[in-house]
C-alpha cells in the first residue's frame, strides 16, 4: 500500500485548532500522523513524498451547494466536468444540487449521481434531494427513502419551499432522520419578476428589484418554523442585513439553524448590473455595499457558519439572452477559495483559520458526513493551496462546461496546487 | 453643398443612453441637430450625408412614430432603410435576437436603430455587431433620442438649459423619456424635478440631486418647463393608482392650472398624449404648447445622431 507524506506545508486545520508548519503522512487512504521524519516513512511500500514548503494544508474542502447538471441539464455541465471544476478548485467533496430534471426525488436518481460521481472518479459528490416531490411544493418527497438511498441533506434547491405548512411538516418529519432541510428563502410574490437588486441602481437602469425583503421576510418565517418544531434548518446564500440579523437573534435563543453565504454575496455589489451583464445576473441578487458589509460581519462573528458556492452553471446560449430572458446563476467552483483569500483574508477580515473552518469542519457538520478534519484516522482528502498565487481568471481554461463567471478577466490571490482525495493525488496545478 | 458640420468632439459609434456623455458631447449633437436642421430647410429637404448606407430599424417593441422619424431622418440623408419587427419575423420561429442582429450585419447594415423592452439590450447588442447601434428605447431604462430633442425643443425657446426649473410629471418609474431628460438636463446645469403619484416616483433619485415632489399644484409656481409624460397603461402589470381620473385630477394640466405657472412656461409632452388625461386641448393646442416643435426637433435630432455616429464608425 503505498504511503503519501507531505512535507514542509503550514498544517491548518480548524477541527483540531492546528496552525503549525510540519509534515503529514497519509498511509492507506486515512491521515497515519503528523511530525514524521522524511526518512522514516512507512516501509510497506513506496513513500511518495509532496514537498509544501509556502504553501498550507489544509483538510479537503466542502462545498455544499453546486449544481451538477444531471440529470437533464448536460448543456450547462455534468457530473464529470463539475467535479473536475470542483477538484480545481481545491474541493474534495460537494454536495450536489437537486434542481436537475427530473430532480432528484426518487431512489433512482439518487443512485445515478452517486453512480455518475464514482465513474467520473474525482471528488466525493453528497446528493441533496428534494423536500417535495418534483420539487413543485405540494407534497413531502419520500425523504426516508432517500436517506437511505444515501441522500445527506433536503432541498427545494432554487426553489423556496412557499407553504409554510408544508415546510412545517418537512422540519418536523426530518427529525426522524437528524437530517438538515436546507432553505431557498424567497418570498416568490415580493421578488417578482425583478432581475437584480432593488436600489438606487435597479432605479437607474429600469430594471426590475428583488427587494431585501422578499429574502428576510422567508427567513423570518423558517426560523419561527425552526424554533417551533425543533428541526434543523441551514438558510442556503444569505445576502441581506435583515436575515443576518434575524439569524444572529435565532442563533441566541437557541434555534437549531444555520446559515451560509456564497463569495458573490460578499465580494460583488449591484453596481456589477451596471454593465448588463448577464453573468452578473444571480438569485438571490448581487446586492448594495451595506449588505456586503454585513455579510462580512456574520463571517466575522459566526452568524453566517459555511461560505458554499453556490455554482449554477447556465450554458452559454441561455446566458447571451436578453436581461430579463436570461437564467440566473453563475459558475463559482473554480473562483471561491480565491475569492475567499482576496476579498476576505488578504484584507484582514478573517484569517485562514476561521476562513479554512467555513469550508471544511462547518458544512461537514451541517452535512453529517466524516469529512473536513485531518484528525489521526480520518480520510484523507487534503488540500494544498498556494496561498500567494497570482492568477488571471480566464474562461477557456476552466474545467466546467460553462462560462458564466462574474469575474471573468479579474486577477485573484490564492489557489489550490494539490488536490489529494481519499490518499490520491487527482489535481496538480500545472502553471 | 456646405458639408462641413463640426464634429470633433463626438468619438462614438454607437449611442445607447445619456447617462454616460458629458455636456460637450451633448452640445455637439444639439448643435449638429440645429445645422442640419438649417440644411435642409427645416428637416423638409433632402441632402445626401448618408447616400450609400444603410440603416436598419430593429425595432422589437411596436412603434410608429419613432421608428417613423428614424426612417424619415435616415431618407433626408440620403440613406437606405429597412424595417424589421418582431412579429412575424424569424424571432417567432426561435432565433435568438443577438443571431437575428448578426443577420442583419451580415448584410452590411451600416447602423441599427433598436428598441426592445429589455433594459440594456441595445448595449449587449453593441458589444456582439459591428454596426452602430443608436438607442430607440431599451425598456425604462433610456431613450437618448427623445431626451436630446426635449431638449433642443427648450434651448431653441429659452436659449438656454443651465438654471431652468424642469419638471417631469407622471409615471417617472416606467418612463425611459423621464430618464434620458434627466440625464441630459442635469448635465447641462437645470434644475430638474420629478412629480407624480407616490406608487410611481421613488424617493431615491434625490439621491442623484433630482427633487422629487408628489403635489404637480406645489410646484408648478416654479416651473420654466413641463413634460408630460403618458401613463403607459400597457407598461404597467399592477395598478399603481386606483384610477385615470383620479391621476388627471391630481396631475392633468388643465386650463385652470395654467393660471398658476409662469407667464412663459412651456408645455411639452413627448406624444402620443392622451387628451383630457396628461393634458387638456386648451393646453396642449394652446400658445405654450411647444408639442409639436419637439416632432420636427425630434428629426433633426435623430439626423444628427446618425450621422454622427456613422462618421466615427467608418
Amino acid at each position: 500500500m503505498s504511503s503519501l507524506l507531505i512535507t514542509n506545508g503550514r498544517v491548518i486545520d480548524p477541527s483540531q485548532d492546528m496552525d503549525r508548519v510540519t509534515n503529514l503522512l497519509i498511509e492507506e487512504e486515512r491521515i497515519a500522523a503528523f511530525d514524521v521524519e522524511p526518512d522514516k516513512g512507512s516501509t510497506n511500500g513506496s513513500v511518495a513524498t509532496i514537498d509544501a514548503a509556502g504553501k498550507l494544508v489544509a483538510p479537503g474542502l466542502i462545498d455544499m451547494h453546486a449544481y451538477l447538471g444531471e440529470p437533464g441539464g448536460e448543456d450547462d455541465e455534468t457530473i464529470r466536468t463539475g467535479t473536475q471544476a470542483a477538484l480545481s478548485g481545491g474541493f474534495t467533496s460537494i454536495a450536489c444540487a437537486p434542481n436537475t430534471n427530473p430532480p432528484i426525488d426518487t431512489q433512482g436518481t439518487v443512485q445515478f449521481v452517486k453512480q455518475q460521481a464514482a465513474d467520473a472518479n474525482n471528488c466525493h459528490v453528497y446528493p441533496i434531494a428534494c423536500v417535495s416531490k418534483n420539487r413543485i411544493g405540494e407534497e413531502l418527497a419520500e425523504m426516508g427513502t432517500l436517506v437511505g438511498a444515501g441522500a445527506v441533506a433536503f432541498s427545494d434547491a432554487c426553489s423556496p419551499i412557499s407553504n409554510p405548512e408544508l415546510m412545517r411538516r418537512a422540519l418536523e418529519y426530518l427529525l426522524m432522520f437528524d437530517k438538515p432541510l436546507l432553505s431557498h428563502p424567497e418570498v416568490q410574490e415580493l421578488s417578482g419578476d425583478g432581475v437584480m437588486h432593488e436600489g438606487i441602481v435597479s432605479t437607474v437602469l429600469a430594471l426590475p428589484g428583488i427587494p431585501a425583503e422578499a429574502e428576510a421576510v422567508m427567513t423570518g418565517r423558517d426560523i419561527s418554523l425552526a424554533e417551533s418544531t425543533g428541526g434543523r434548518i441551514h438558510m442556503m446564500h444569505i445576502s441581506t442585513v435583515g436575515s443576518i440579523d434575524l439569524i444572529r437573534r435565532a442563533k441566541a435563543r437557541g434555534v437549531r439553524i444555520t446559515a451560509e453565504v456564497s463569495p458573490q454575496h460578499f465580494s460583488l455589489t449591484d453596481e456589477a448590473l451596471r454593465s448588463f451583464d448577464s453573468n452578473k445576473k444571480i438569485n438571490p441578487p448581487l446586492r448594495g455595499q451595506l449588505h456586503v458589509d454585513a455579510c462580512i460581519a456574520g463571517l466575522k462573528d459566526g452568524t453566517l457558519d459555511v461560505i458554499a458556492s453556490d455554482h449554477q452553471p447556465q450554458a452559454v446560449e441561455k446566458k447571451m439572452q436578453e436581461l430579463d430572458r436570461a437564467p440566473f446563476g453563475v459558475i463559482a467552483l473554480e473562483t471561491a477559495l480565491s475569492v475567499v483569500v482576496t476579498k476576505l483574508i488578504r484584507p484582514g477580515h478573517l484569517d485562514w483559520m476561521t476562513a479554512l473552518e467555513k469550508m471544511t469542519i462547518r458544512p461537514a457538520r451541517v452535512l453529517g458526513i466524516p469529512k473536513g478534519t485531518l484528525q489521526i484516522g480520518a480520510d484523507a482528502d487534503v488540500t494544498i493551496i498556494d496561498p500567494d498565487a497570482t492568477w488571471t481568471v480566464d474562461l477557456d481554461a476552466f474545467f466546467s462546461k460553462s462560462s458564466n463567471s462574474p469575474y471573468q478577466g479579474e486577477t485573484l490571490y490564492g489557489r489550490a496546487s494539490t488536490v489529494i482525495v481519499s490518499g490520491c493525488v487527482k489535481f496538480e496545478r500545472n502553471c | 453643398m456646405d458639408k462641413t458640420i463640426a464634429t470633433d468632439n463626438w468619438t462614438q459609434a454607437d449611442l445607447l443612453g445619456l447617462e454616460h456623455l458629458s455636456a460637450e458631447e451633448i452640445t455637439t449633437i444639439l448643435d449638429t441637430a440645429q445645422q442640419l436642421k438649417g440644411m435642409t430647410n427645416g428637416c423638409a429637404k433632402k441632402i445626401d450625408l448618408l447616400q450609400g448606407t444603410t440603416v436598419a430599424n430593429l425595432f422589437f417593441e411596436n412603434s410608429t412614430r419613432t421608428r417613423t422619424s428614424f426612417s424619415l431622418a435616415a431618407r433626408r440623408l440620403g440613406a437606405d432603410v429597412i424595417d424589421f419587427s418582431s412579429a412575424g419575423s424569424s424571432l417567432s420561429k426561435g432565433e435568438t435576437f443577438i443571431d437575428t442582429a448578426k443577420n442583419i450585419e451580415a448584410m452590411n447594415v451600416d447602423t441599427v436603430v433598436v428598441r426592445h423592452r429589455t433594459p440594456g439590450t441595445p448595449h449587449l447588442l453593441a458589444k456582439n455587431i459591428r454596426c452602430s447601434v443608436i438607442n430607440a428605447g431599451d425598456g425604462a431604462h433610456e431613450h437618448p433620442t427623445q431626451g436630446l430633442l426635449d431638449i433642443m425643443t427648450i434651448r431653441e425657446h429659452r436659449k438656454k438649459i443651465k438654471g431652468l426649473t424642469v419638471a417631469l410629471i407622471g409615471d417617472i418609474s416606467h418612463s425611459r423619456t423621464a430618464r434620458s431628460n434627466i440625464w441630459g438636463l442635469k448635465k447641462l446645469g437645470a434644475h430638474v424635478i420629478v412629480c407624480g403619484p407616490s406608487t410611481l416616483v421613488s424617493r431615491r433619485w434625490e439621491e442623484l440631486g433630482v427633487e422629487v415632489a408628489y403635489s404637480l399644484d406645489a410646484i408648478l409656481p416654479r416651473c420654466d418647463v413641463l413634460n408630460l409624460l403618458r401613463i403607459q397603461f400597457e407598461r404597467q402589470i399592477t395598478r399603481p393608482f386606483p384610477s385615470v381620473r383620479e391621476y388627471a385630477l391630481l396631475y392633468a394640466m388643465t386650463g385652470e392650472r395654467m393660471a398658476n405657472a409662469k407667464d412663459d412656461i412651456l408645455i411639452m409632452a413627448p406624444g402620443p398624449i392622451n387628451r383630457g388625461t396628461e393634458v387638456t386641448p386648451e393646453v396642449a393646442d394652446g400658445p405654450h404648447s411647444v408639442i409639436l416643435h419637439q416632432v420636427t426637433n425630434g428629426l433633426a435630432i435623430r439626423m444628427a445622431v446618425l450621422y454622427l455616429t456613422h462618421e466615427v464608425a467608418r
